[in-house]
């Protein structure tokens, strides 16, 4: 009850950014998804916070942060999968050697 | 400085620490077991902002599934287990000039926002914080679409990621 | 009358058109036409004269008709037909001679024979095998192109026909050019022949050197006198006129210097010495042919253009002086000559330049009727013995192929004691021979050649005069040697012995040219003649005398040019017969000199002079040099430097700037552009999510400042 809101909006938005770098930057195409899931993460916190800070009798904050939960999880379960099929094929998970959709 | 601001930034710095960690590692495992502290510490701040149905279910779900996703994606996606090259690309320069402009575009707009400092209104006498979220959930008028649209997906992506990477499949 | 006179040259000339176009392949139906044109042409003429022998004073009230014809800017130039005394008799002597040797050459050409074993047309016919009961023998044989031969004949006699009937000097040089045409299609009419055509091309260059002094002296009269009638010219203003301009050439006055002029055409028409080359080679030429252009026609039209102008010739002393010059020493010339000549025809050639050169010399001393009865005479008793020397040649040659015996059949070495074969012919070619020789009295040659020798004796021109009488003197002779070798005596060959006599188309028209050569003297004897002058009037000088504008006085009589005259015919005649008819051969001619025998060796001479180098411009300096060197060079380095351009365009502008820098320039640079484009889409996702989120940085950063 004594933090202010900014303090949560800006740590937010510095796991995103870090997250953000993650995606951009690294190789491995599994290390491409911990970077979104730091991303959605940033989110999710983004999210609550609001609801705290708003609201809290309205839910929709904590509403949407379990749809992100699930869809997070979706994600990494499809993605995943991805890369373990496209591993199997190409014997690489770097992801600038997945270029065959290319001109 | 009151205790819960002293919780907060150690756990905010925790969560930096090892965010920065989780893209910086040179080994993959290593990045994923980090992943799984800033998981920890998202948690404690779900905590801190009392709603800890959330924070349990950050716990269970992020960690105790996804997250062990990724330990075992790791381990299958490599012959041996072992990193092979630079983890990070070459022009990594880009990105860290990017996220740091978009960092301060995005603090800056933060600082903009009318009453970003303003301090939580006390929650209600007797608010059960799960109850209602139950509620909303599955009410009519409130999140049941959302909700079961979310089951579905998982559902299809259940079914997805086990064709995808069942084995035996010829790609 | 006029309308006769404007269509006297028409016949012949349709002649021509119609044989030529359509009936060439018909030879009986082409000798119709020619003969026919001739005879209408004939006709024609003889209406005319008779009529005009019915005018009073026809030398003042002659008939001449004319229209405008050329534009020459406010006035014109008119051309018209004229028959004045001169014109009347030349018209009679053209009207006979043309028509009797149209009728001859029917059966010159062998009309009617069969057509030969290798008769080729081009070559003259060398006769045909036909079998009589039961054995071959060859048979003289038609002429491949007998057809042409009359049309030609046909513009020929058009081109006297205007000559004889203009009244103006442009269609006089028409006429004199056609025949100038005419001589070089019938001399070289057997073109197979490489002799024939060379003396075709002799005659018409020969004949051409005189006729571009004939056109200058046209042109100066023109611009002198601004007419071309003579009517026009030959009044007294235009003659004192054209007296009175001094020119810078020779110190003649005008007058002499165009009268000079027209004269050097004569001299190339009549074959006078310079110009006298092409004749004797013109016998090349079928005999009736020769006939027509060295007797009736083409040279006295050189002697008739001479009589016409006479009024401006006889202006100038200077002008004069060259003609009778010239006229005698040609006649004495051409009579050396003559003694040595082996081919019949060639003698009667040589006989021709010199007759002509004894009326050139007569209109030189101002005998201008003298010259004119010459003419007249010389025109009927040539063609007499040209036609009567065919028929001994046909004869001959009709004995070559009964005999076998290929022997020339124009030698007169060959011939010998034909009198018996062919008689007509004889008796025909011996009073012809005699006019020629001037037998007394009894032949017009005698009237017409006494009366020059009296002319030239009697106004004191006594080198003429002598020199004319020497020249008298060799005719008598060389006529005797010809009728003694040929006619007399006994056969030197097989081909003689088997000649027999020409077909009655041909020894017809012998016997009429006698009747003239005889009888046509009476018209002219002269009024002081002992005896016989003043029997009959002298018709002939009062006629054609009256043609210039002061009657020429009827000349006193005086005995020695009447002896002279008669003393070297009669001993010519007989020196002739008593040398000649012992000779069997020609190595016991005693007068075959070189230098005659070879002419004099002019024709060595201007082949040296003029054949030659005209030879050496023409191929090395025209064609070799200028033509190959210079015009070809320029074309060459015209095309060299095209060539060049061409290069240069190719190498340095079209190669590198339009085909490397423009075109492979814009490929490359669009293929270079796609290289680099394609780089954006690597299939790296990575990179396509930097682009997006650089992209949204500066999107953010752009509305932020710009528009928020």
């Amino acid at each position: 009850m004594t933090i202010p809101l900014s303090w949560y909006l800006i740590l937010a938005a510095a796991i995103f950014c870090i997250g953000l770098y993650g995606v951009l930057a690294r190789r491995n195409a599994i290390a491409i998804l911990l970077g979104v899931e730091l991303m959605l993460n940033a989110v999710n916190i983004n999210l609550v916070a609001f609801w705290r800070y708003q609201d809290p009798a309205m839910m929709t904050g904590q509403a949407f942060a379990v749809i992100v939960f699930a869809v997070a999880a979706a994600e990494v379960a499809v993605g995943l999968a991805l890369i373990i099929s496209v591993y199997r094929r190409r014997m690489t998970v770097v992801a600038d050697e997945i270029d065959l959709m290319k001109w | 400085m009151t205790a819960e601001q002293i919780v907060f930034l150690l756990t905010a710095g925790a969560i930096l620490a090892c965010a920065v960690m989780v893209v910086a590692s040179g080994k993959l495992l290593h990045s994923a077991l980090w992943l799984v502290a800033v998981l920890f510490g998202v948690a404690v701040l779900y905590a801190i902002l009392q709603a800890g149905f959330l924070a349990v279910v950050q716990v269970v779900v992020y960690i105790g599934a996804i997250a062990i996703l990724f330990i075992f994606a790791v381990m299958l996606t490599r012959r041996e287990l072992r990193d092979h090259g630079p983890q990070t690309r070459a022009a990594w320069w880009l990105p860290a000039t990017l996220g740091v402009l978009i960092l301060a575009g995005l603090v800056f707009l933060i600082l903009g926002m009318p009453a970003v400092n303003r301090l939580p209104a006390a929650l209600p006498e007797g608010f059960d914080g799960v109850r209602v979220l139950g509620t909303t959930l599955v009410s009519p008028d409130a999140f049941v679409l959302p909700f079961e649209v979310a089951s579905i997906l998982l559902l299809a992506a259940l079914v997805g990621a086990i064709y995808l990477a069942g084995s035996g499949r010829k790609a | 009358m006029n309308w006769i006179i404007w269509l006297l040259p028409v016949p012949p000339l349709l002649a021509f058109g119609v044989i030529t176009l359509f009936t060439n392949k018909n030879r009986g139906l082409s000798h119709v036409l020619g003969v026919g044109a001739a005879g209408l042409s004939w006709l024609g003429s003889m209406v005319v004269f008779i009529s005009a022998l019915g005018v009073e004073e026809f030398g003042k009230h002659f008939y001449e008709s004319a229209i405008n014809w050329l534009p020459t800017g406010e006035t014109w130039l008119r051309i018209g037909v004229r028959i004045d005394p001169l014109s009347a008799v030349t018209l009679f002597f053209v009207a006979w001679t043309i028509f009797m040797i149209f009728i001859y050459s029917i059966g010159y050409q062998n009309y009617g024979q069969p057509e030969g074993d290798h008769d080729q047309p081009g070559l003259p016919p060398h006769g045909a095998t036909v079998s009589e009961h039961g054995h071959k023998h060859k048979v003289p044989s038609v002429e491949p192109m007998y057809a042409r031969f009359f049309a030609f004949l046909g513009l020929f006699a058009f081109g006297m026909y205007t000559l004889v009937v203009s009244n103006n000097l442009l269609t006089l040089f028409v006429g004199w050019e056609i025949m100038g045409l005419c001589s070089y299609l019938l001399i070289g009419f057997w073109y197979g022949k490489p002799s024939a055509r060379n003396a075709a091309i002799k005659a018409f260059m020969t004949t051409r050197v005189g006729d571009v002094f004939m056109l200058l002296g046209i042109a100066y009269l023109y611009s002198a006198t601004g007419t071309l009638t003579f009517s026009e010219i030959f009044t007294e203003e235009m003659l004192a006129h054209l007296a009175g301009i001094s020119t810078p050439v020779l110190g003649l006055s005008g007058a002499g210097l165009i009268g000079l002029l027209l004269f050097i055409g004569t001299v190339g028409k009549s074959a006078q010495w310079p110009l006298h080359v092409w004749l004797p080679d013109a016998m090349e030429g079928p005999t009736p042919v020769s006939a027509m252009i060295h007797a009736a026609t083409m040279v006295s039209a050189g002697v008739y253009a001479v009589l016409r102008m006479f009024p401006l010739l006889s202006l100038d002393s200077g002008t004069m002086t060259v003609v009778a010059f010239i006229g005698s020493f040609t006649a004495l010339f051409a009579a050396s000559i003559a003694v040595a000549q082996n081919d019949i025809k060639r003698v009667l050639a040589y006989s021709t330049i010199s007759q002509l050169g004894f009326m050139i010399a007569a209109l030189g001393i101002h005998a201008y009727v003298a010259a004119a009865f010459h003419l007249v005479t010389h025109a009927f008793f040539k063609a007499l013995l040209f036609l009567g020397s065919g028929s001994v040649i046909h004869g001959m040659e009709h004995g070559v192929l009964h005999s076998g015996d290929h022997v020339d059949p124009q030698d007169m070495f060959n011939m010998g004691g034909l009198r018996k074969k062919m008689p007509i012919t004889f008796w025909t070619f011996l009073l012809g021979g005699l006019a020629l020789s001037g037998f007394p009295v009894l032949t017009a040659g005698f009237w017409s050649k006494d009366e020059i020798l009296a002319d030239a004796f009697g106004h004191g021109h006594l080198a003429v005069f002598f020199t004319l009488a020497v020249a008298a003197f060799f005719t008598a002779f060389y006529t005797m040697r010809q009728i003694t070798l040929t006619f007399l005596g006994k056969a030197r060959s097989k081909a003689a012995e088997h000649a027999s006599e020409t077909p009655l188309t041909m020894t017809i028209p012998l016997i009429v040219l006698t009747i003239f050569a005889v009888g046509f003297g009476w018209i002219g004897v002269p009024e002081h003649f002992p005896l016989l002058g003043g029997v009959l009037p002298n018709w002939f000088h009062g006629f054609v005398g009256s043609t210039l504008a002061e009657h020429p006085e009827a000349l006193e009589f005086s005995s020695i040019p009447l002896w002279t005259s008669i003393g070297v015919a009669l001993g010519g005649l007989l020196l002739g017969w008593l040398v000649y008819r012992k000779v069997g051969s020609v190595k016991q001619d005693f007068l075959q000199i070189p230098v005659l025998k070879n002419k004099w060796y002019f024709d060595e001479a201007y082949d040296f002079l003029f054949i030659r180098p005209a030879g050496w411009i023409a191929e090395k300096f025209t064609y070799l040099f200028m033509d190959r060197r210079i015009i070809d060079g320029i074309l060459h380095s015209v095309a060299r430097f095209s060539l060049f351009l061409g290069h240069a365009f190719r190498n340095y502008f079209d190669k590198p700037v339009v085909n490397e820098w423009i075109g492979d320039g814009t490929g490359n640079l669009v293929k270079a552009s796609g290289r680099g484009m394609r780089k954006l889409q690597a299939g790296r996702i990575q990179a396509y999510m930097l682009v997006s989120m650089v992209l949204l940085v500066l999107f953010a950063l752009l509305y932020y400042f710009l528009m928020a």
